[in-house]
């Protein structure tokens, strides 16, 4: 090969890989594309202070009250899958947005996209489906309350209703059967404001569930994969767990994040950039499910990367970590909960991972999806 | 090139022409093509999988003497050995159950 | 998971690297052929683990990352096609050409899919009668079967309008190659143990003679790597250059005869492009005559592609082991996962991708201190 040239700072690339015309599957992926696209394309357009804080949810200030507010787009392809549907996820998909900034869920909307075709009978599971999780949304109530009997809510009556919604068709083909898109509104408790960038060397990093299995049960049914694999989506809304770890430890909570599409690693990238802080990881500590574990072999996958519905992460100061797993643990949603690493002031932005051997890796942010691969 | 991972063979499908079987990895079951494993392979049997085709039948009292050799080596206790293969368990990682 | 599990235990990875430290009296020179090999040094930190107590150089093992670019390229086009249903495994979405990668292709509406095995494609094409189905049959040896038994089976079907990309490569000659090289820096080889579960070890026991090197079988989980270097180091310490098998479980001499015989009977050996590398001779696999109805540069017409390289790649260089990533002038900096100039950025386990992953944490600190 040639002696190297001489490269000029700015260079351009004669084979560029970035697409700069159209959007790629890959800019939906929750990683680094996104994060490009909605830099380079939104914020170029989009800004003001609220926005800029890139928050799950957006704190805004009505007078003296605080309410947030969190708006998600849900595409899931097939439409029904094992544990849940787009229907049930949409709920819990929006209320936990809320939920991770301390905000307890009150009202919802929905729009919904149908296309031309799609059966009645499946809008009919979907939406019945959306109903039921909204109303068992675990607005679970007073404290002193006797512990619910072991299903994902701790239901108050009515739950979060949805109190307005929109309906479009569109043509044959122009969307996988249905898009819906929820908006929630949610009430602020100004002394608990759990956020990114308060995560601080020494906290604790917990996980409330078993990692990887929303992914993993969407993927088993994916053309072209198609495997039988004993997962079901966690989708669940997580308002109980925030109450709960609100009520024992307060603000010695730093962060919630619920780890949604591109999994763990992606949320914990983000927020170690947002705190300018390191993150240790510990493969040993991780709760990761036998059929997870097996599906992601099989695939070629890390299940760092694959989407969960209804786990959070919780950074919280060292001296309550075990306090926080406990009051975890007392709720049917957060039995596995588990320490899985530590916040770290070395090598700031960067999360890395103690292997099961004894090494060391970055866990980075992905670009685009994880792919199956033969390698 | 070489994703190949181990697992069970639950089930034979009897068409001659391309042996088809279900084989089983740690929970997650996917139909397998045994055609290259056709001559030897029964149910129960462990084999290698790559994109799908089954390459080899492993070779179980190979693995326990070298692995024997390498526990050797690494000092674990027997239970521990043993207790490993009973549990089909991933190593230290907390087993999480459904 | 039972045969799997077992090879990750962090005790017995800590006595092997202590027994390695312990035999090696300097830091000898192996090199991994395998993708698998590569992903599980870097996802599991094993490199960092050895230390310097070896060099390991991650070799040309990446298909992915040695298909030629005319391969891409035309597979590019045809995947562009209105009637073309274009099936692959899922880590060649990614691989830059002279113009772009297959998910573009798809963005602009080319019916590009991912498949997990090439028996899938066959099925897309059973349920497609009105589309043409083009499969990427690209691979070592050990996916060769795989790819051969879905030709067989189309053809036993008659399925017609399925079709194969073929550009699948071999082991023993690339190594050949690399120890024919000026500068040669590679003393011993840890040999693809997937491969050799297909291929057998045979045809590996001349290349050590010849060369003096041992070539040691060897798996892909960590306790297998590790085992593997201590083989070679041992061999290499004691001056002696044999054929070994550390992947016993999986592996045997003449290797699997019924795959071996279908590879046979579909393929034949061909010259090949090494993108970054350059032509090996006969280190390729191509469709034989009586198959060549399957061949997608037959039916539609592929043979003629203009491909250009970016050439601030250094992909050749690395992929030998003439440098480490880092030492490329675009490492990191023109050249990143998002913007990959070649192969080996594209892929988890091509080189460049690895050391951009696992060195960052080095990285920084001695960032840090040069300023």
């Amino acid at each position: 090969m040639a002696d190297s040239p001489d490269f000029p700072q700015g260079m351009s690339c004669p084979t560029p890989a970035n697409d700069t015309e159209r959007v790629q599957l890959g800019h939906g992926s929750g990683g680094k594309q996104t994060a490009m696209l909605v830099r380079d394309r939104f914020f170029a357009w989009l800004s003001n202070e609220i926005l800029a804080k890139q928050t799950d949810a957006a704190v805004l200030n009505l007078g003296s009250t605080k309410i947030a507010v969190s708006t998600d787009t849900f595409v899931v392809k097939p439409l029904e899958f094992p544990g849940g549907d787009i229907g049930s996820l949409s709920v819990h998909g929006t209320l936990n947005d809320l939920a991770m900034m301390g905000a307890e869920p009150l009202y919802m909307t929905a729009g919904f996209v149908l296309e031309e075709g799609l059966e009645l009978e499946v809008l009919d599971r979907v939406v019945a489906s959306l109903a039921r999780a909204a109303a068992e949304a675990g607005v679970e109530g007073r404290k002193g309350r006797a512990d619910d009997t072991g299903d994902t809510g701790g239901a108050v009556e009515g739950g979060v209703p949805i109190v307005c919604g929109d309906t479009k068709v569109v043509e044959r083909g122009k969307c996988d059967g249905m898009y819906i898109n929820t908006t929630g509104i949610g009430q602020i408790d100004p002394a608990f404001t759990p956020s990114p960038e308060k995560a601080r060397p020494g906290d604790a990093v917990i996980v409330s569930g078993p990692i990887g299995r929303h992914g993993i049960a969407v993927m088993a049914q994916r053309e072209g994969l198609e495997f039988d694999v004993e997962v079901e989506s966690d989708a669940a809304t997580l308002w109980p767990l925030v109450e709960r770890l609100r009520d024992a430890i307060g603000d010695a909570v730093h962060v919630l994040r619920d780890p949604t599409r591109g999994g763990v690693a992606s949320a914990l990238n983000e927020i170690a950039q947002s705190a300018e802080v390191g993150i240790e990881l510990n493969e040993n500590s991780l709760p990761i499910p036998q059929p997870v574990l097996a599906a992601c072999e099989l695939l070629g996958f890390d299940p760092l990367y694959v989407a969960n519905e209804g786990i959070l992460i919780a950074i919280v100061e060292e001296h309550v970590a075990s306090d926080a797993v406990k009051v975890l643990q007392s709720h049917p949603l957060g039995a596995a909960a588990a320490i899985i690493g530590r916040v770290v002031s070395t090598n700031s932005g960067i999360v890395a991972l103690k292997t099961a051997v004894g090494g060391t890796r970055v866990v980075d942010m992905l670009s685009g999806d994880q792919l199956p691969r033969i390698c | 090139m070489c994703l190949g991972i181990p697992g069970r063979v639950v089930e034979i499908a009897g068409d001659a022409s391309m042996l088809m079987g279900t084989v089983d990895f740690g929970g997650v079951r996917r139909e397998t093509c045994l055609a290259y494993v056709a001559d030897e392979v029964s149910v129960g049997n462990y084999v290698i999988v790559h994109a799908g085709f089954a390459i080899s039948i492993l070779n179980e009292e190979e693995a326990r003497q070298s692995f024997e050799l390498l526990r050797e080596m690494g000092q674990l206790s027997g239970e521990e050995w043993m207790q490993n293969l009973a549990n089909d368990s991933l190593g230290q990682n907390r087993e999480v159950t459904e | 998971m039972k045969y799997l599990s077992e090879y990750r235990d962090g005790e017995v990875a800590k006595q092997l690297v202590e027994k390695i430290r312990a035999t090696a009296t300097k830091p000898w020179v192996l090199m991994e052929v395998c993708g698998g090999q590569t992903h599980t040094i870097v996802k599991q930190g094993l490199d960092g683990l050895l230390g310097d107590s070896v060099e390991l150089i991650h070799g040309p093992g990446c298909p992915v990352c040695v298909t030629p670019i005319e391969q891409i390229d035309r597979a590019l086009d045809v995947a562009s096609r209105p009637d073309v249903i274009f099936t692959s495994f899922g880590d060649m979405l990614r691989v830059p050409g002279s113009d772009g990668d297959l998910f573009q292709v798809r963005a602009r509406g080319g019916d590009v899919r991912i498949v997990y095995s090439p028996l899938d494609a066959v099925k897309i094409a059973q349920s497609n009668p009105e589309k043409q189905v083009v499969f990427f049959a690209v691979g070592f040896e050990t996916t060769a079967p795989g790819n051969a038994m879905a030709v067989l089976r189309a053809k036993q079907l008659g399925v017609s309008n399925f079709s194969m990309l073929v550009s699948h490569v071999t082991v023993p000659p690339a190594m050949v190659g690399l120890l024919e090289s000026k500068n040669n820096r590679i003393q011993a080889f840890l040999a693809a143990g997937h491969v050799c579960t297909v291929m057998g070890w045979e045809e590996y026991e001349p290349i050590a003679a010849k060369y003096r090197v041992p070539i040691v079988v060897t798996g892909f989980e960590p306790l297998d790597l590790l085992e593997g270097v201590l083989l070679a180091v041992r061999q290499l310490e004691s001056g002696r250059a044999e054929v070994e098998n550390q992947y016993v479980r999986a592996v045997e001499r003449e290797g699997n005869k019924a795959a071996q015989y279908a590879i046979q009977q579909v393929f034949e050996p061909t010259d090949r492009s090494w993108r970054g590398i350059g032509t090996i001779p006969a280190s390729g696999l191509a469709l034989r005559g009586e198959y060549s109805q399957y061949d997608a540069v037959l039916r539609f017409g592929l043979a003629d592609v203009h491909s250009h390289e970016s050439e601030a790649c250094r992909a050749g260089d690395v992929l030998t082991g003439r440098i480490k990533p880092r030492e490329c002038p675009a490492f990191g900096r023109e050249c990143t996962p998002e913007t990959p100039l070649g192969a080996p950025m594209v892929s988890s386990e091509g080189a460049c991708a690895a050391y951009y992953n696992y060195g960052r944490i080095a990285l920084s600190e001695n960032e840090k201190s040069n300023g």
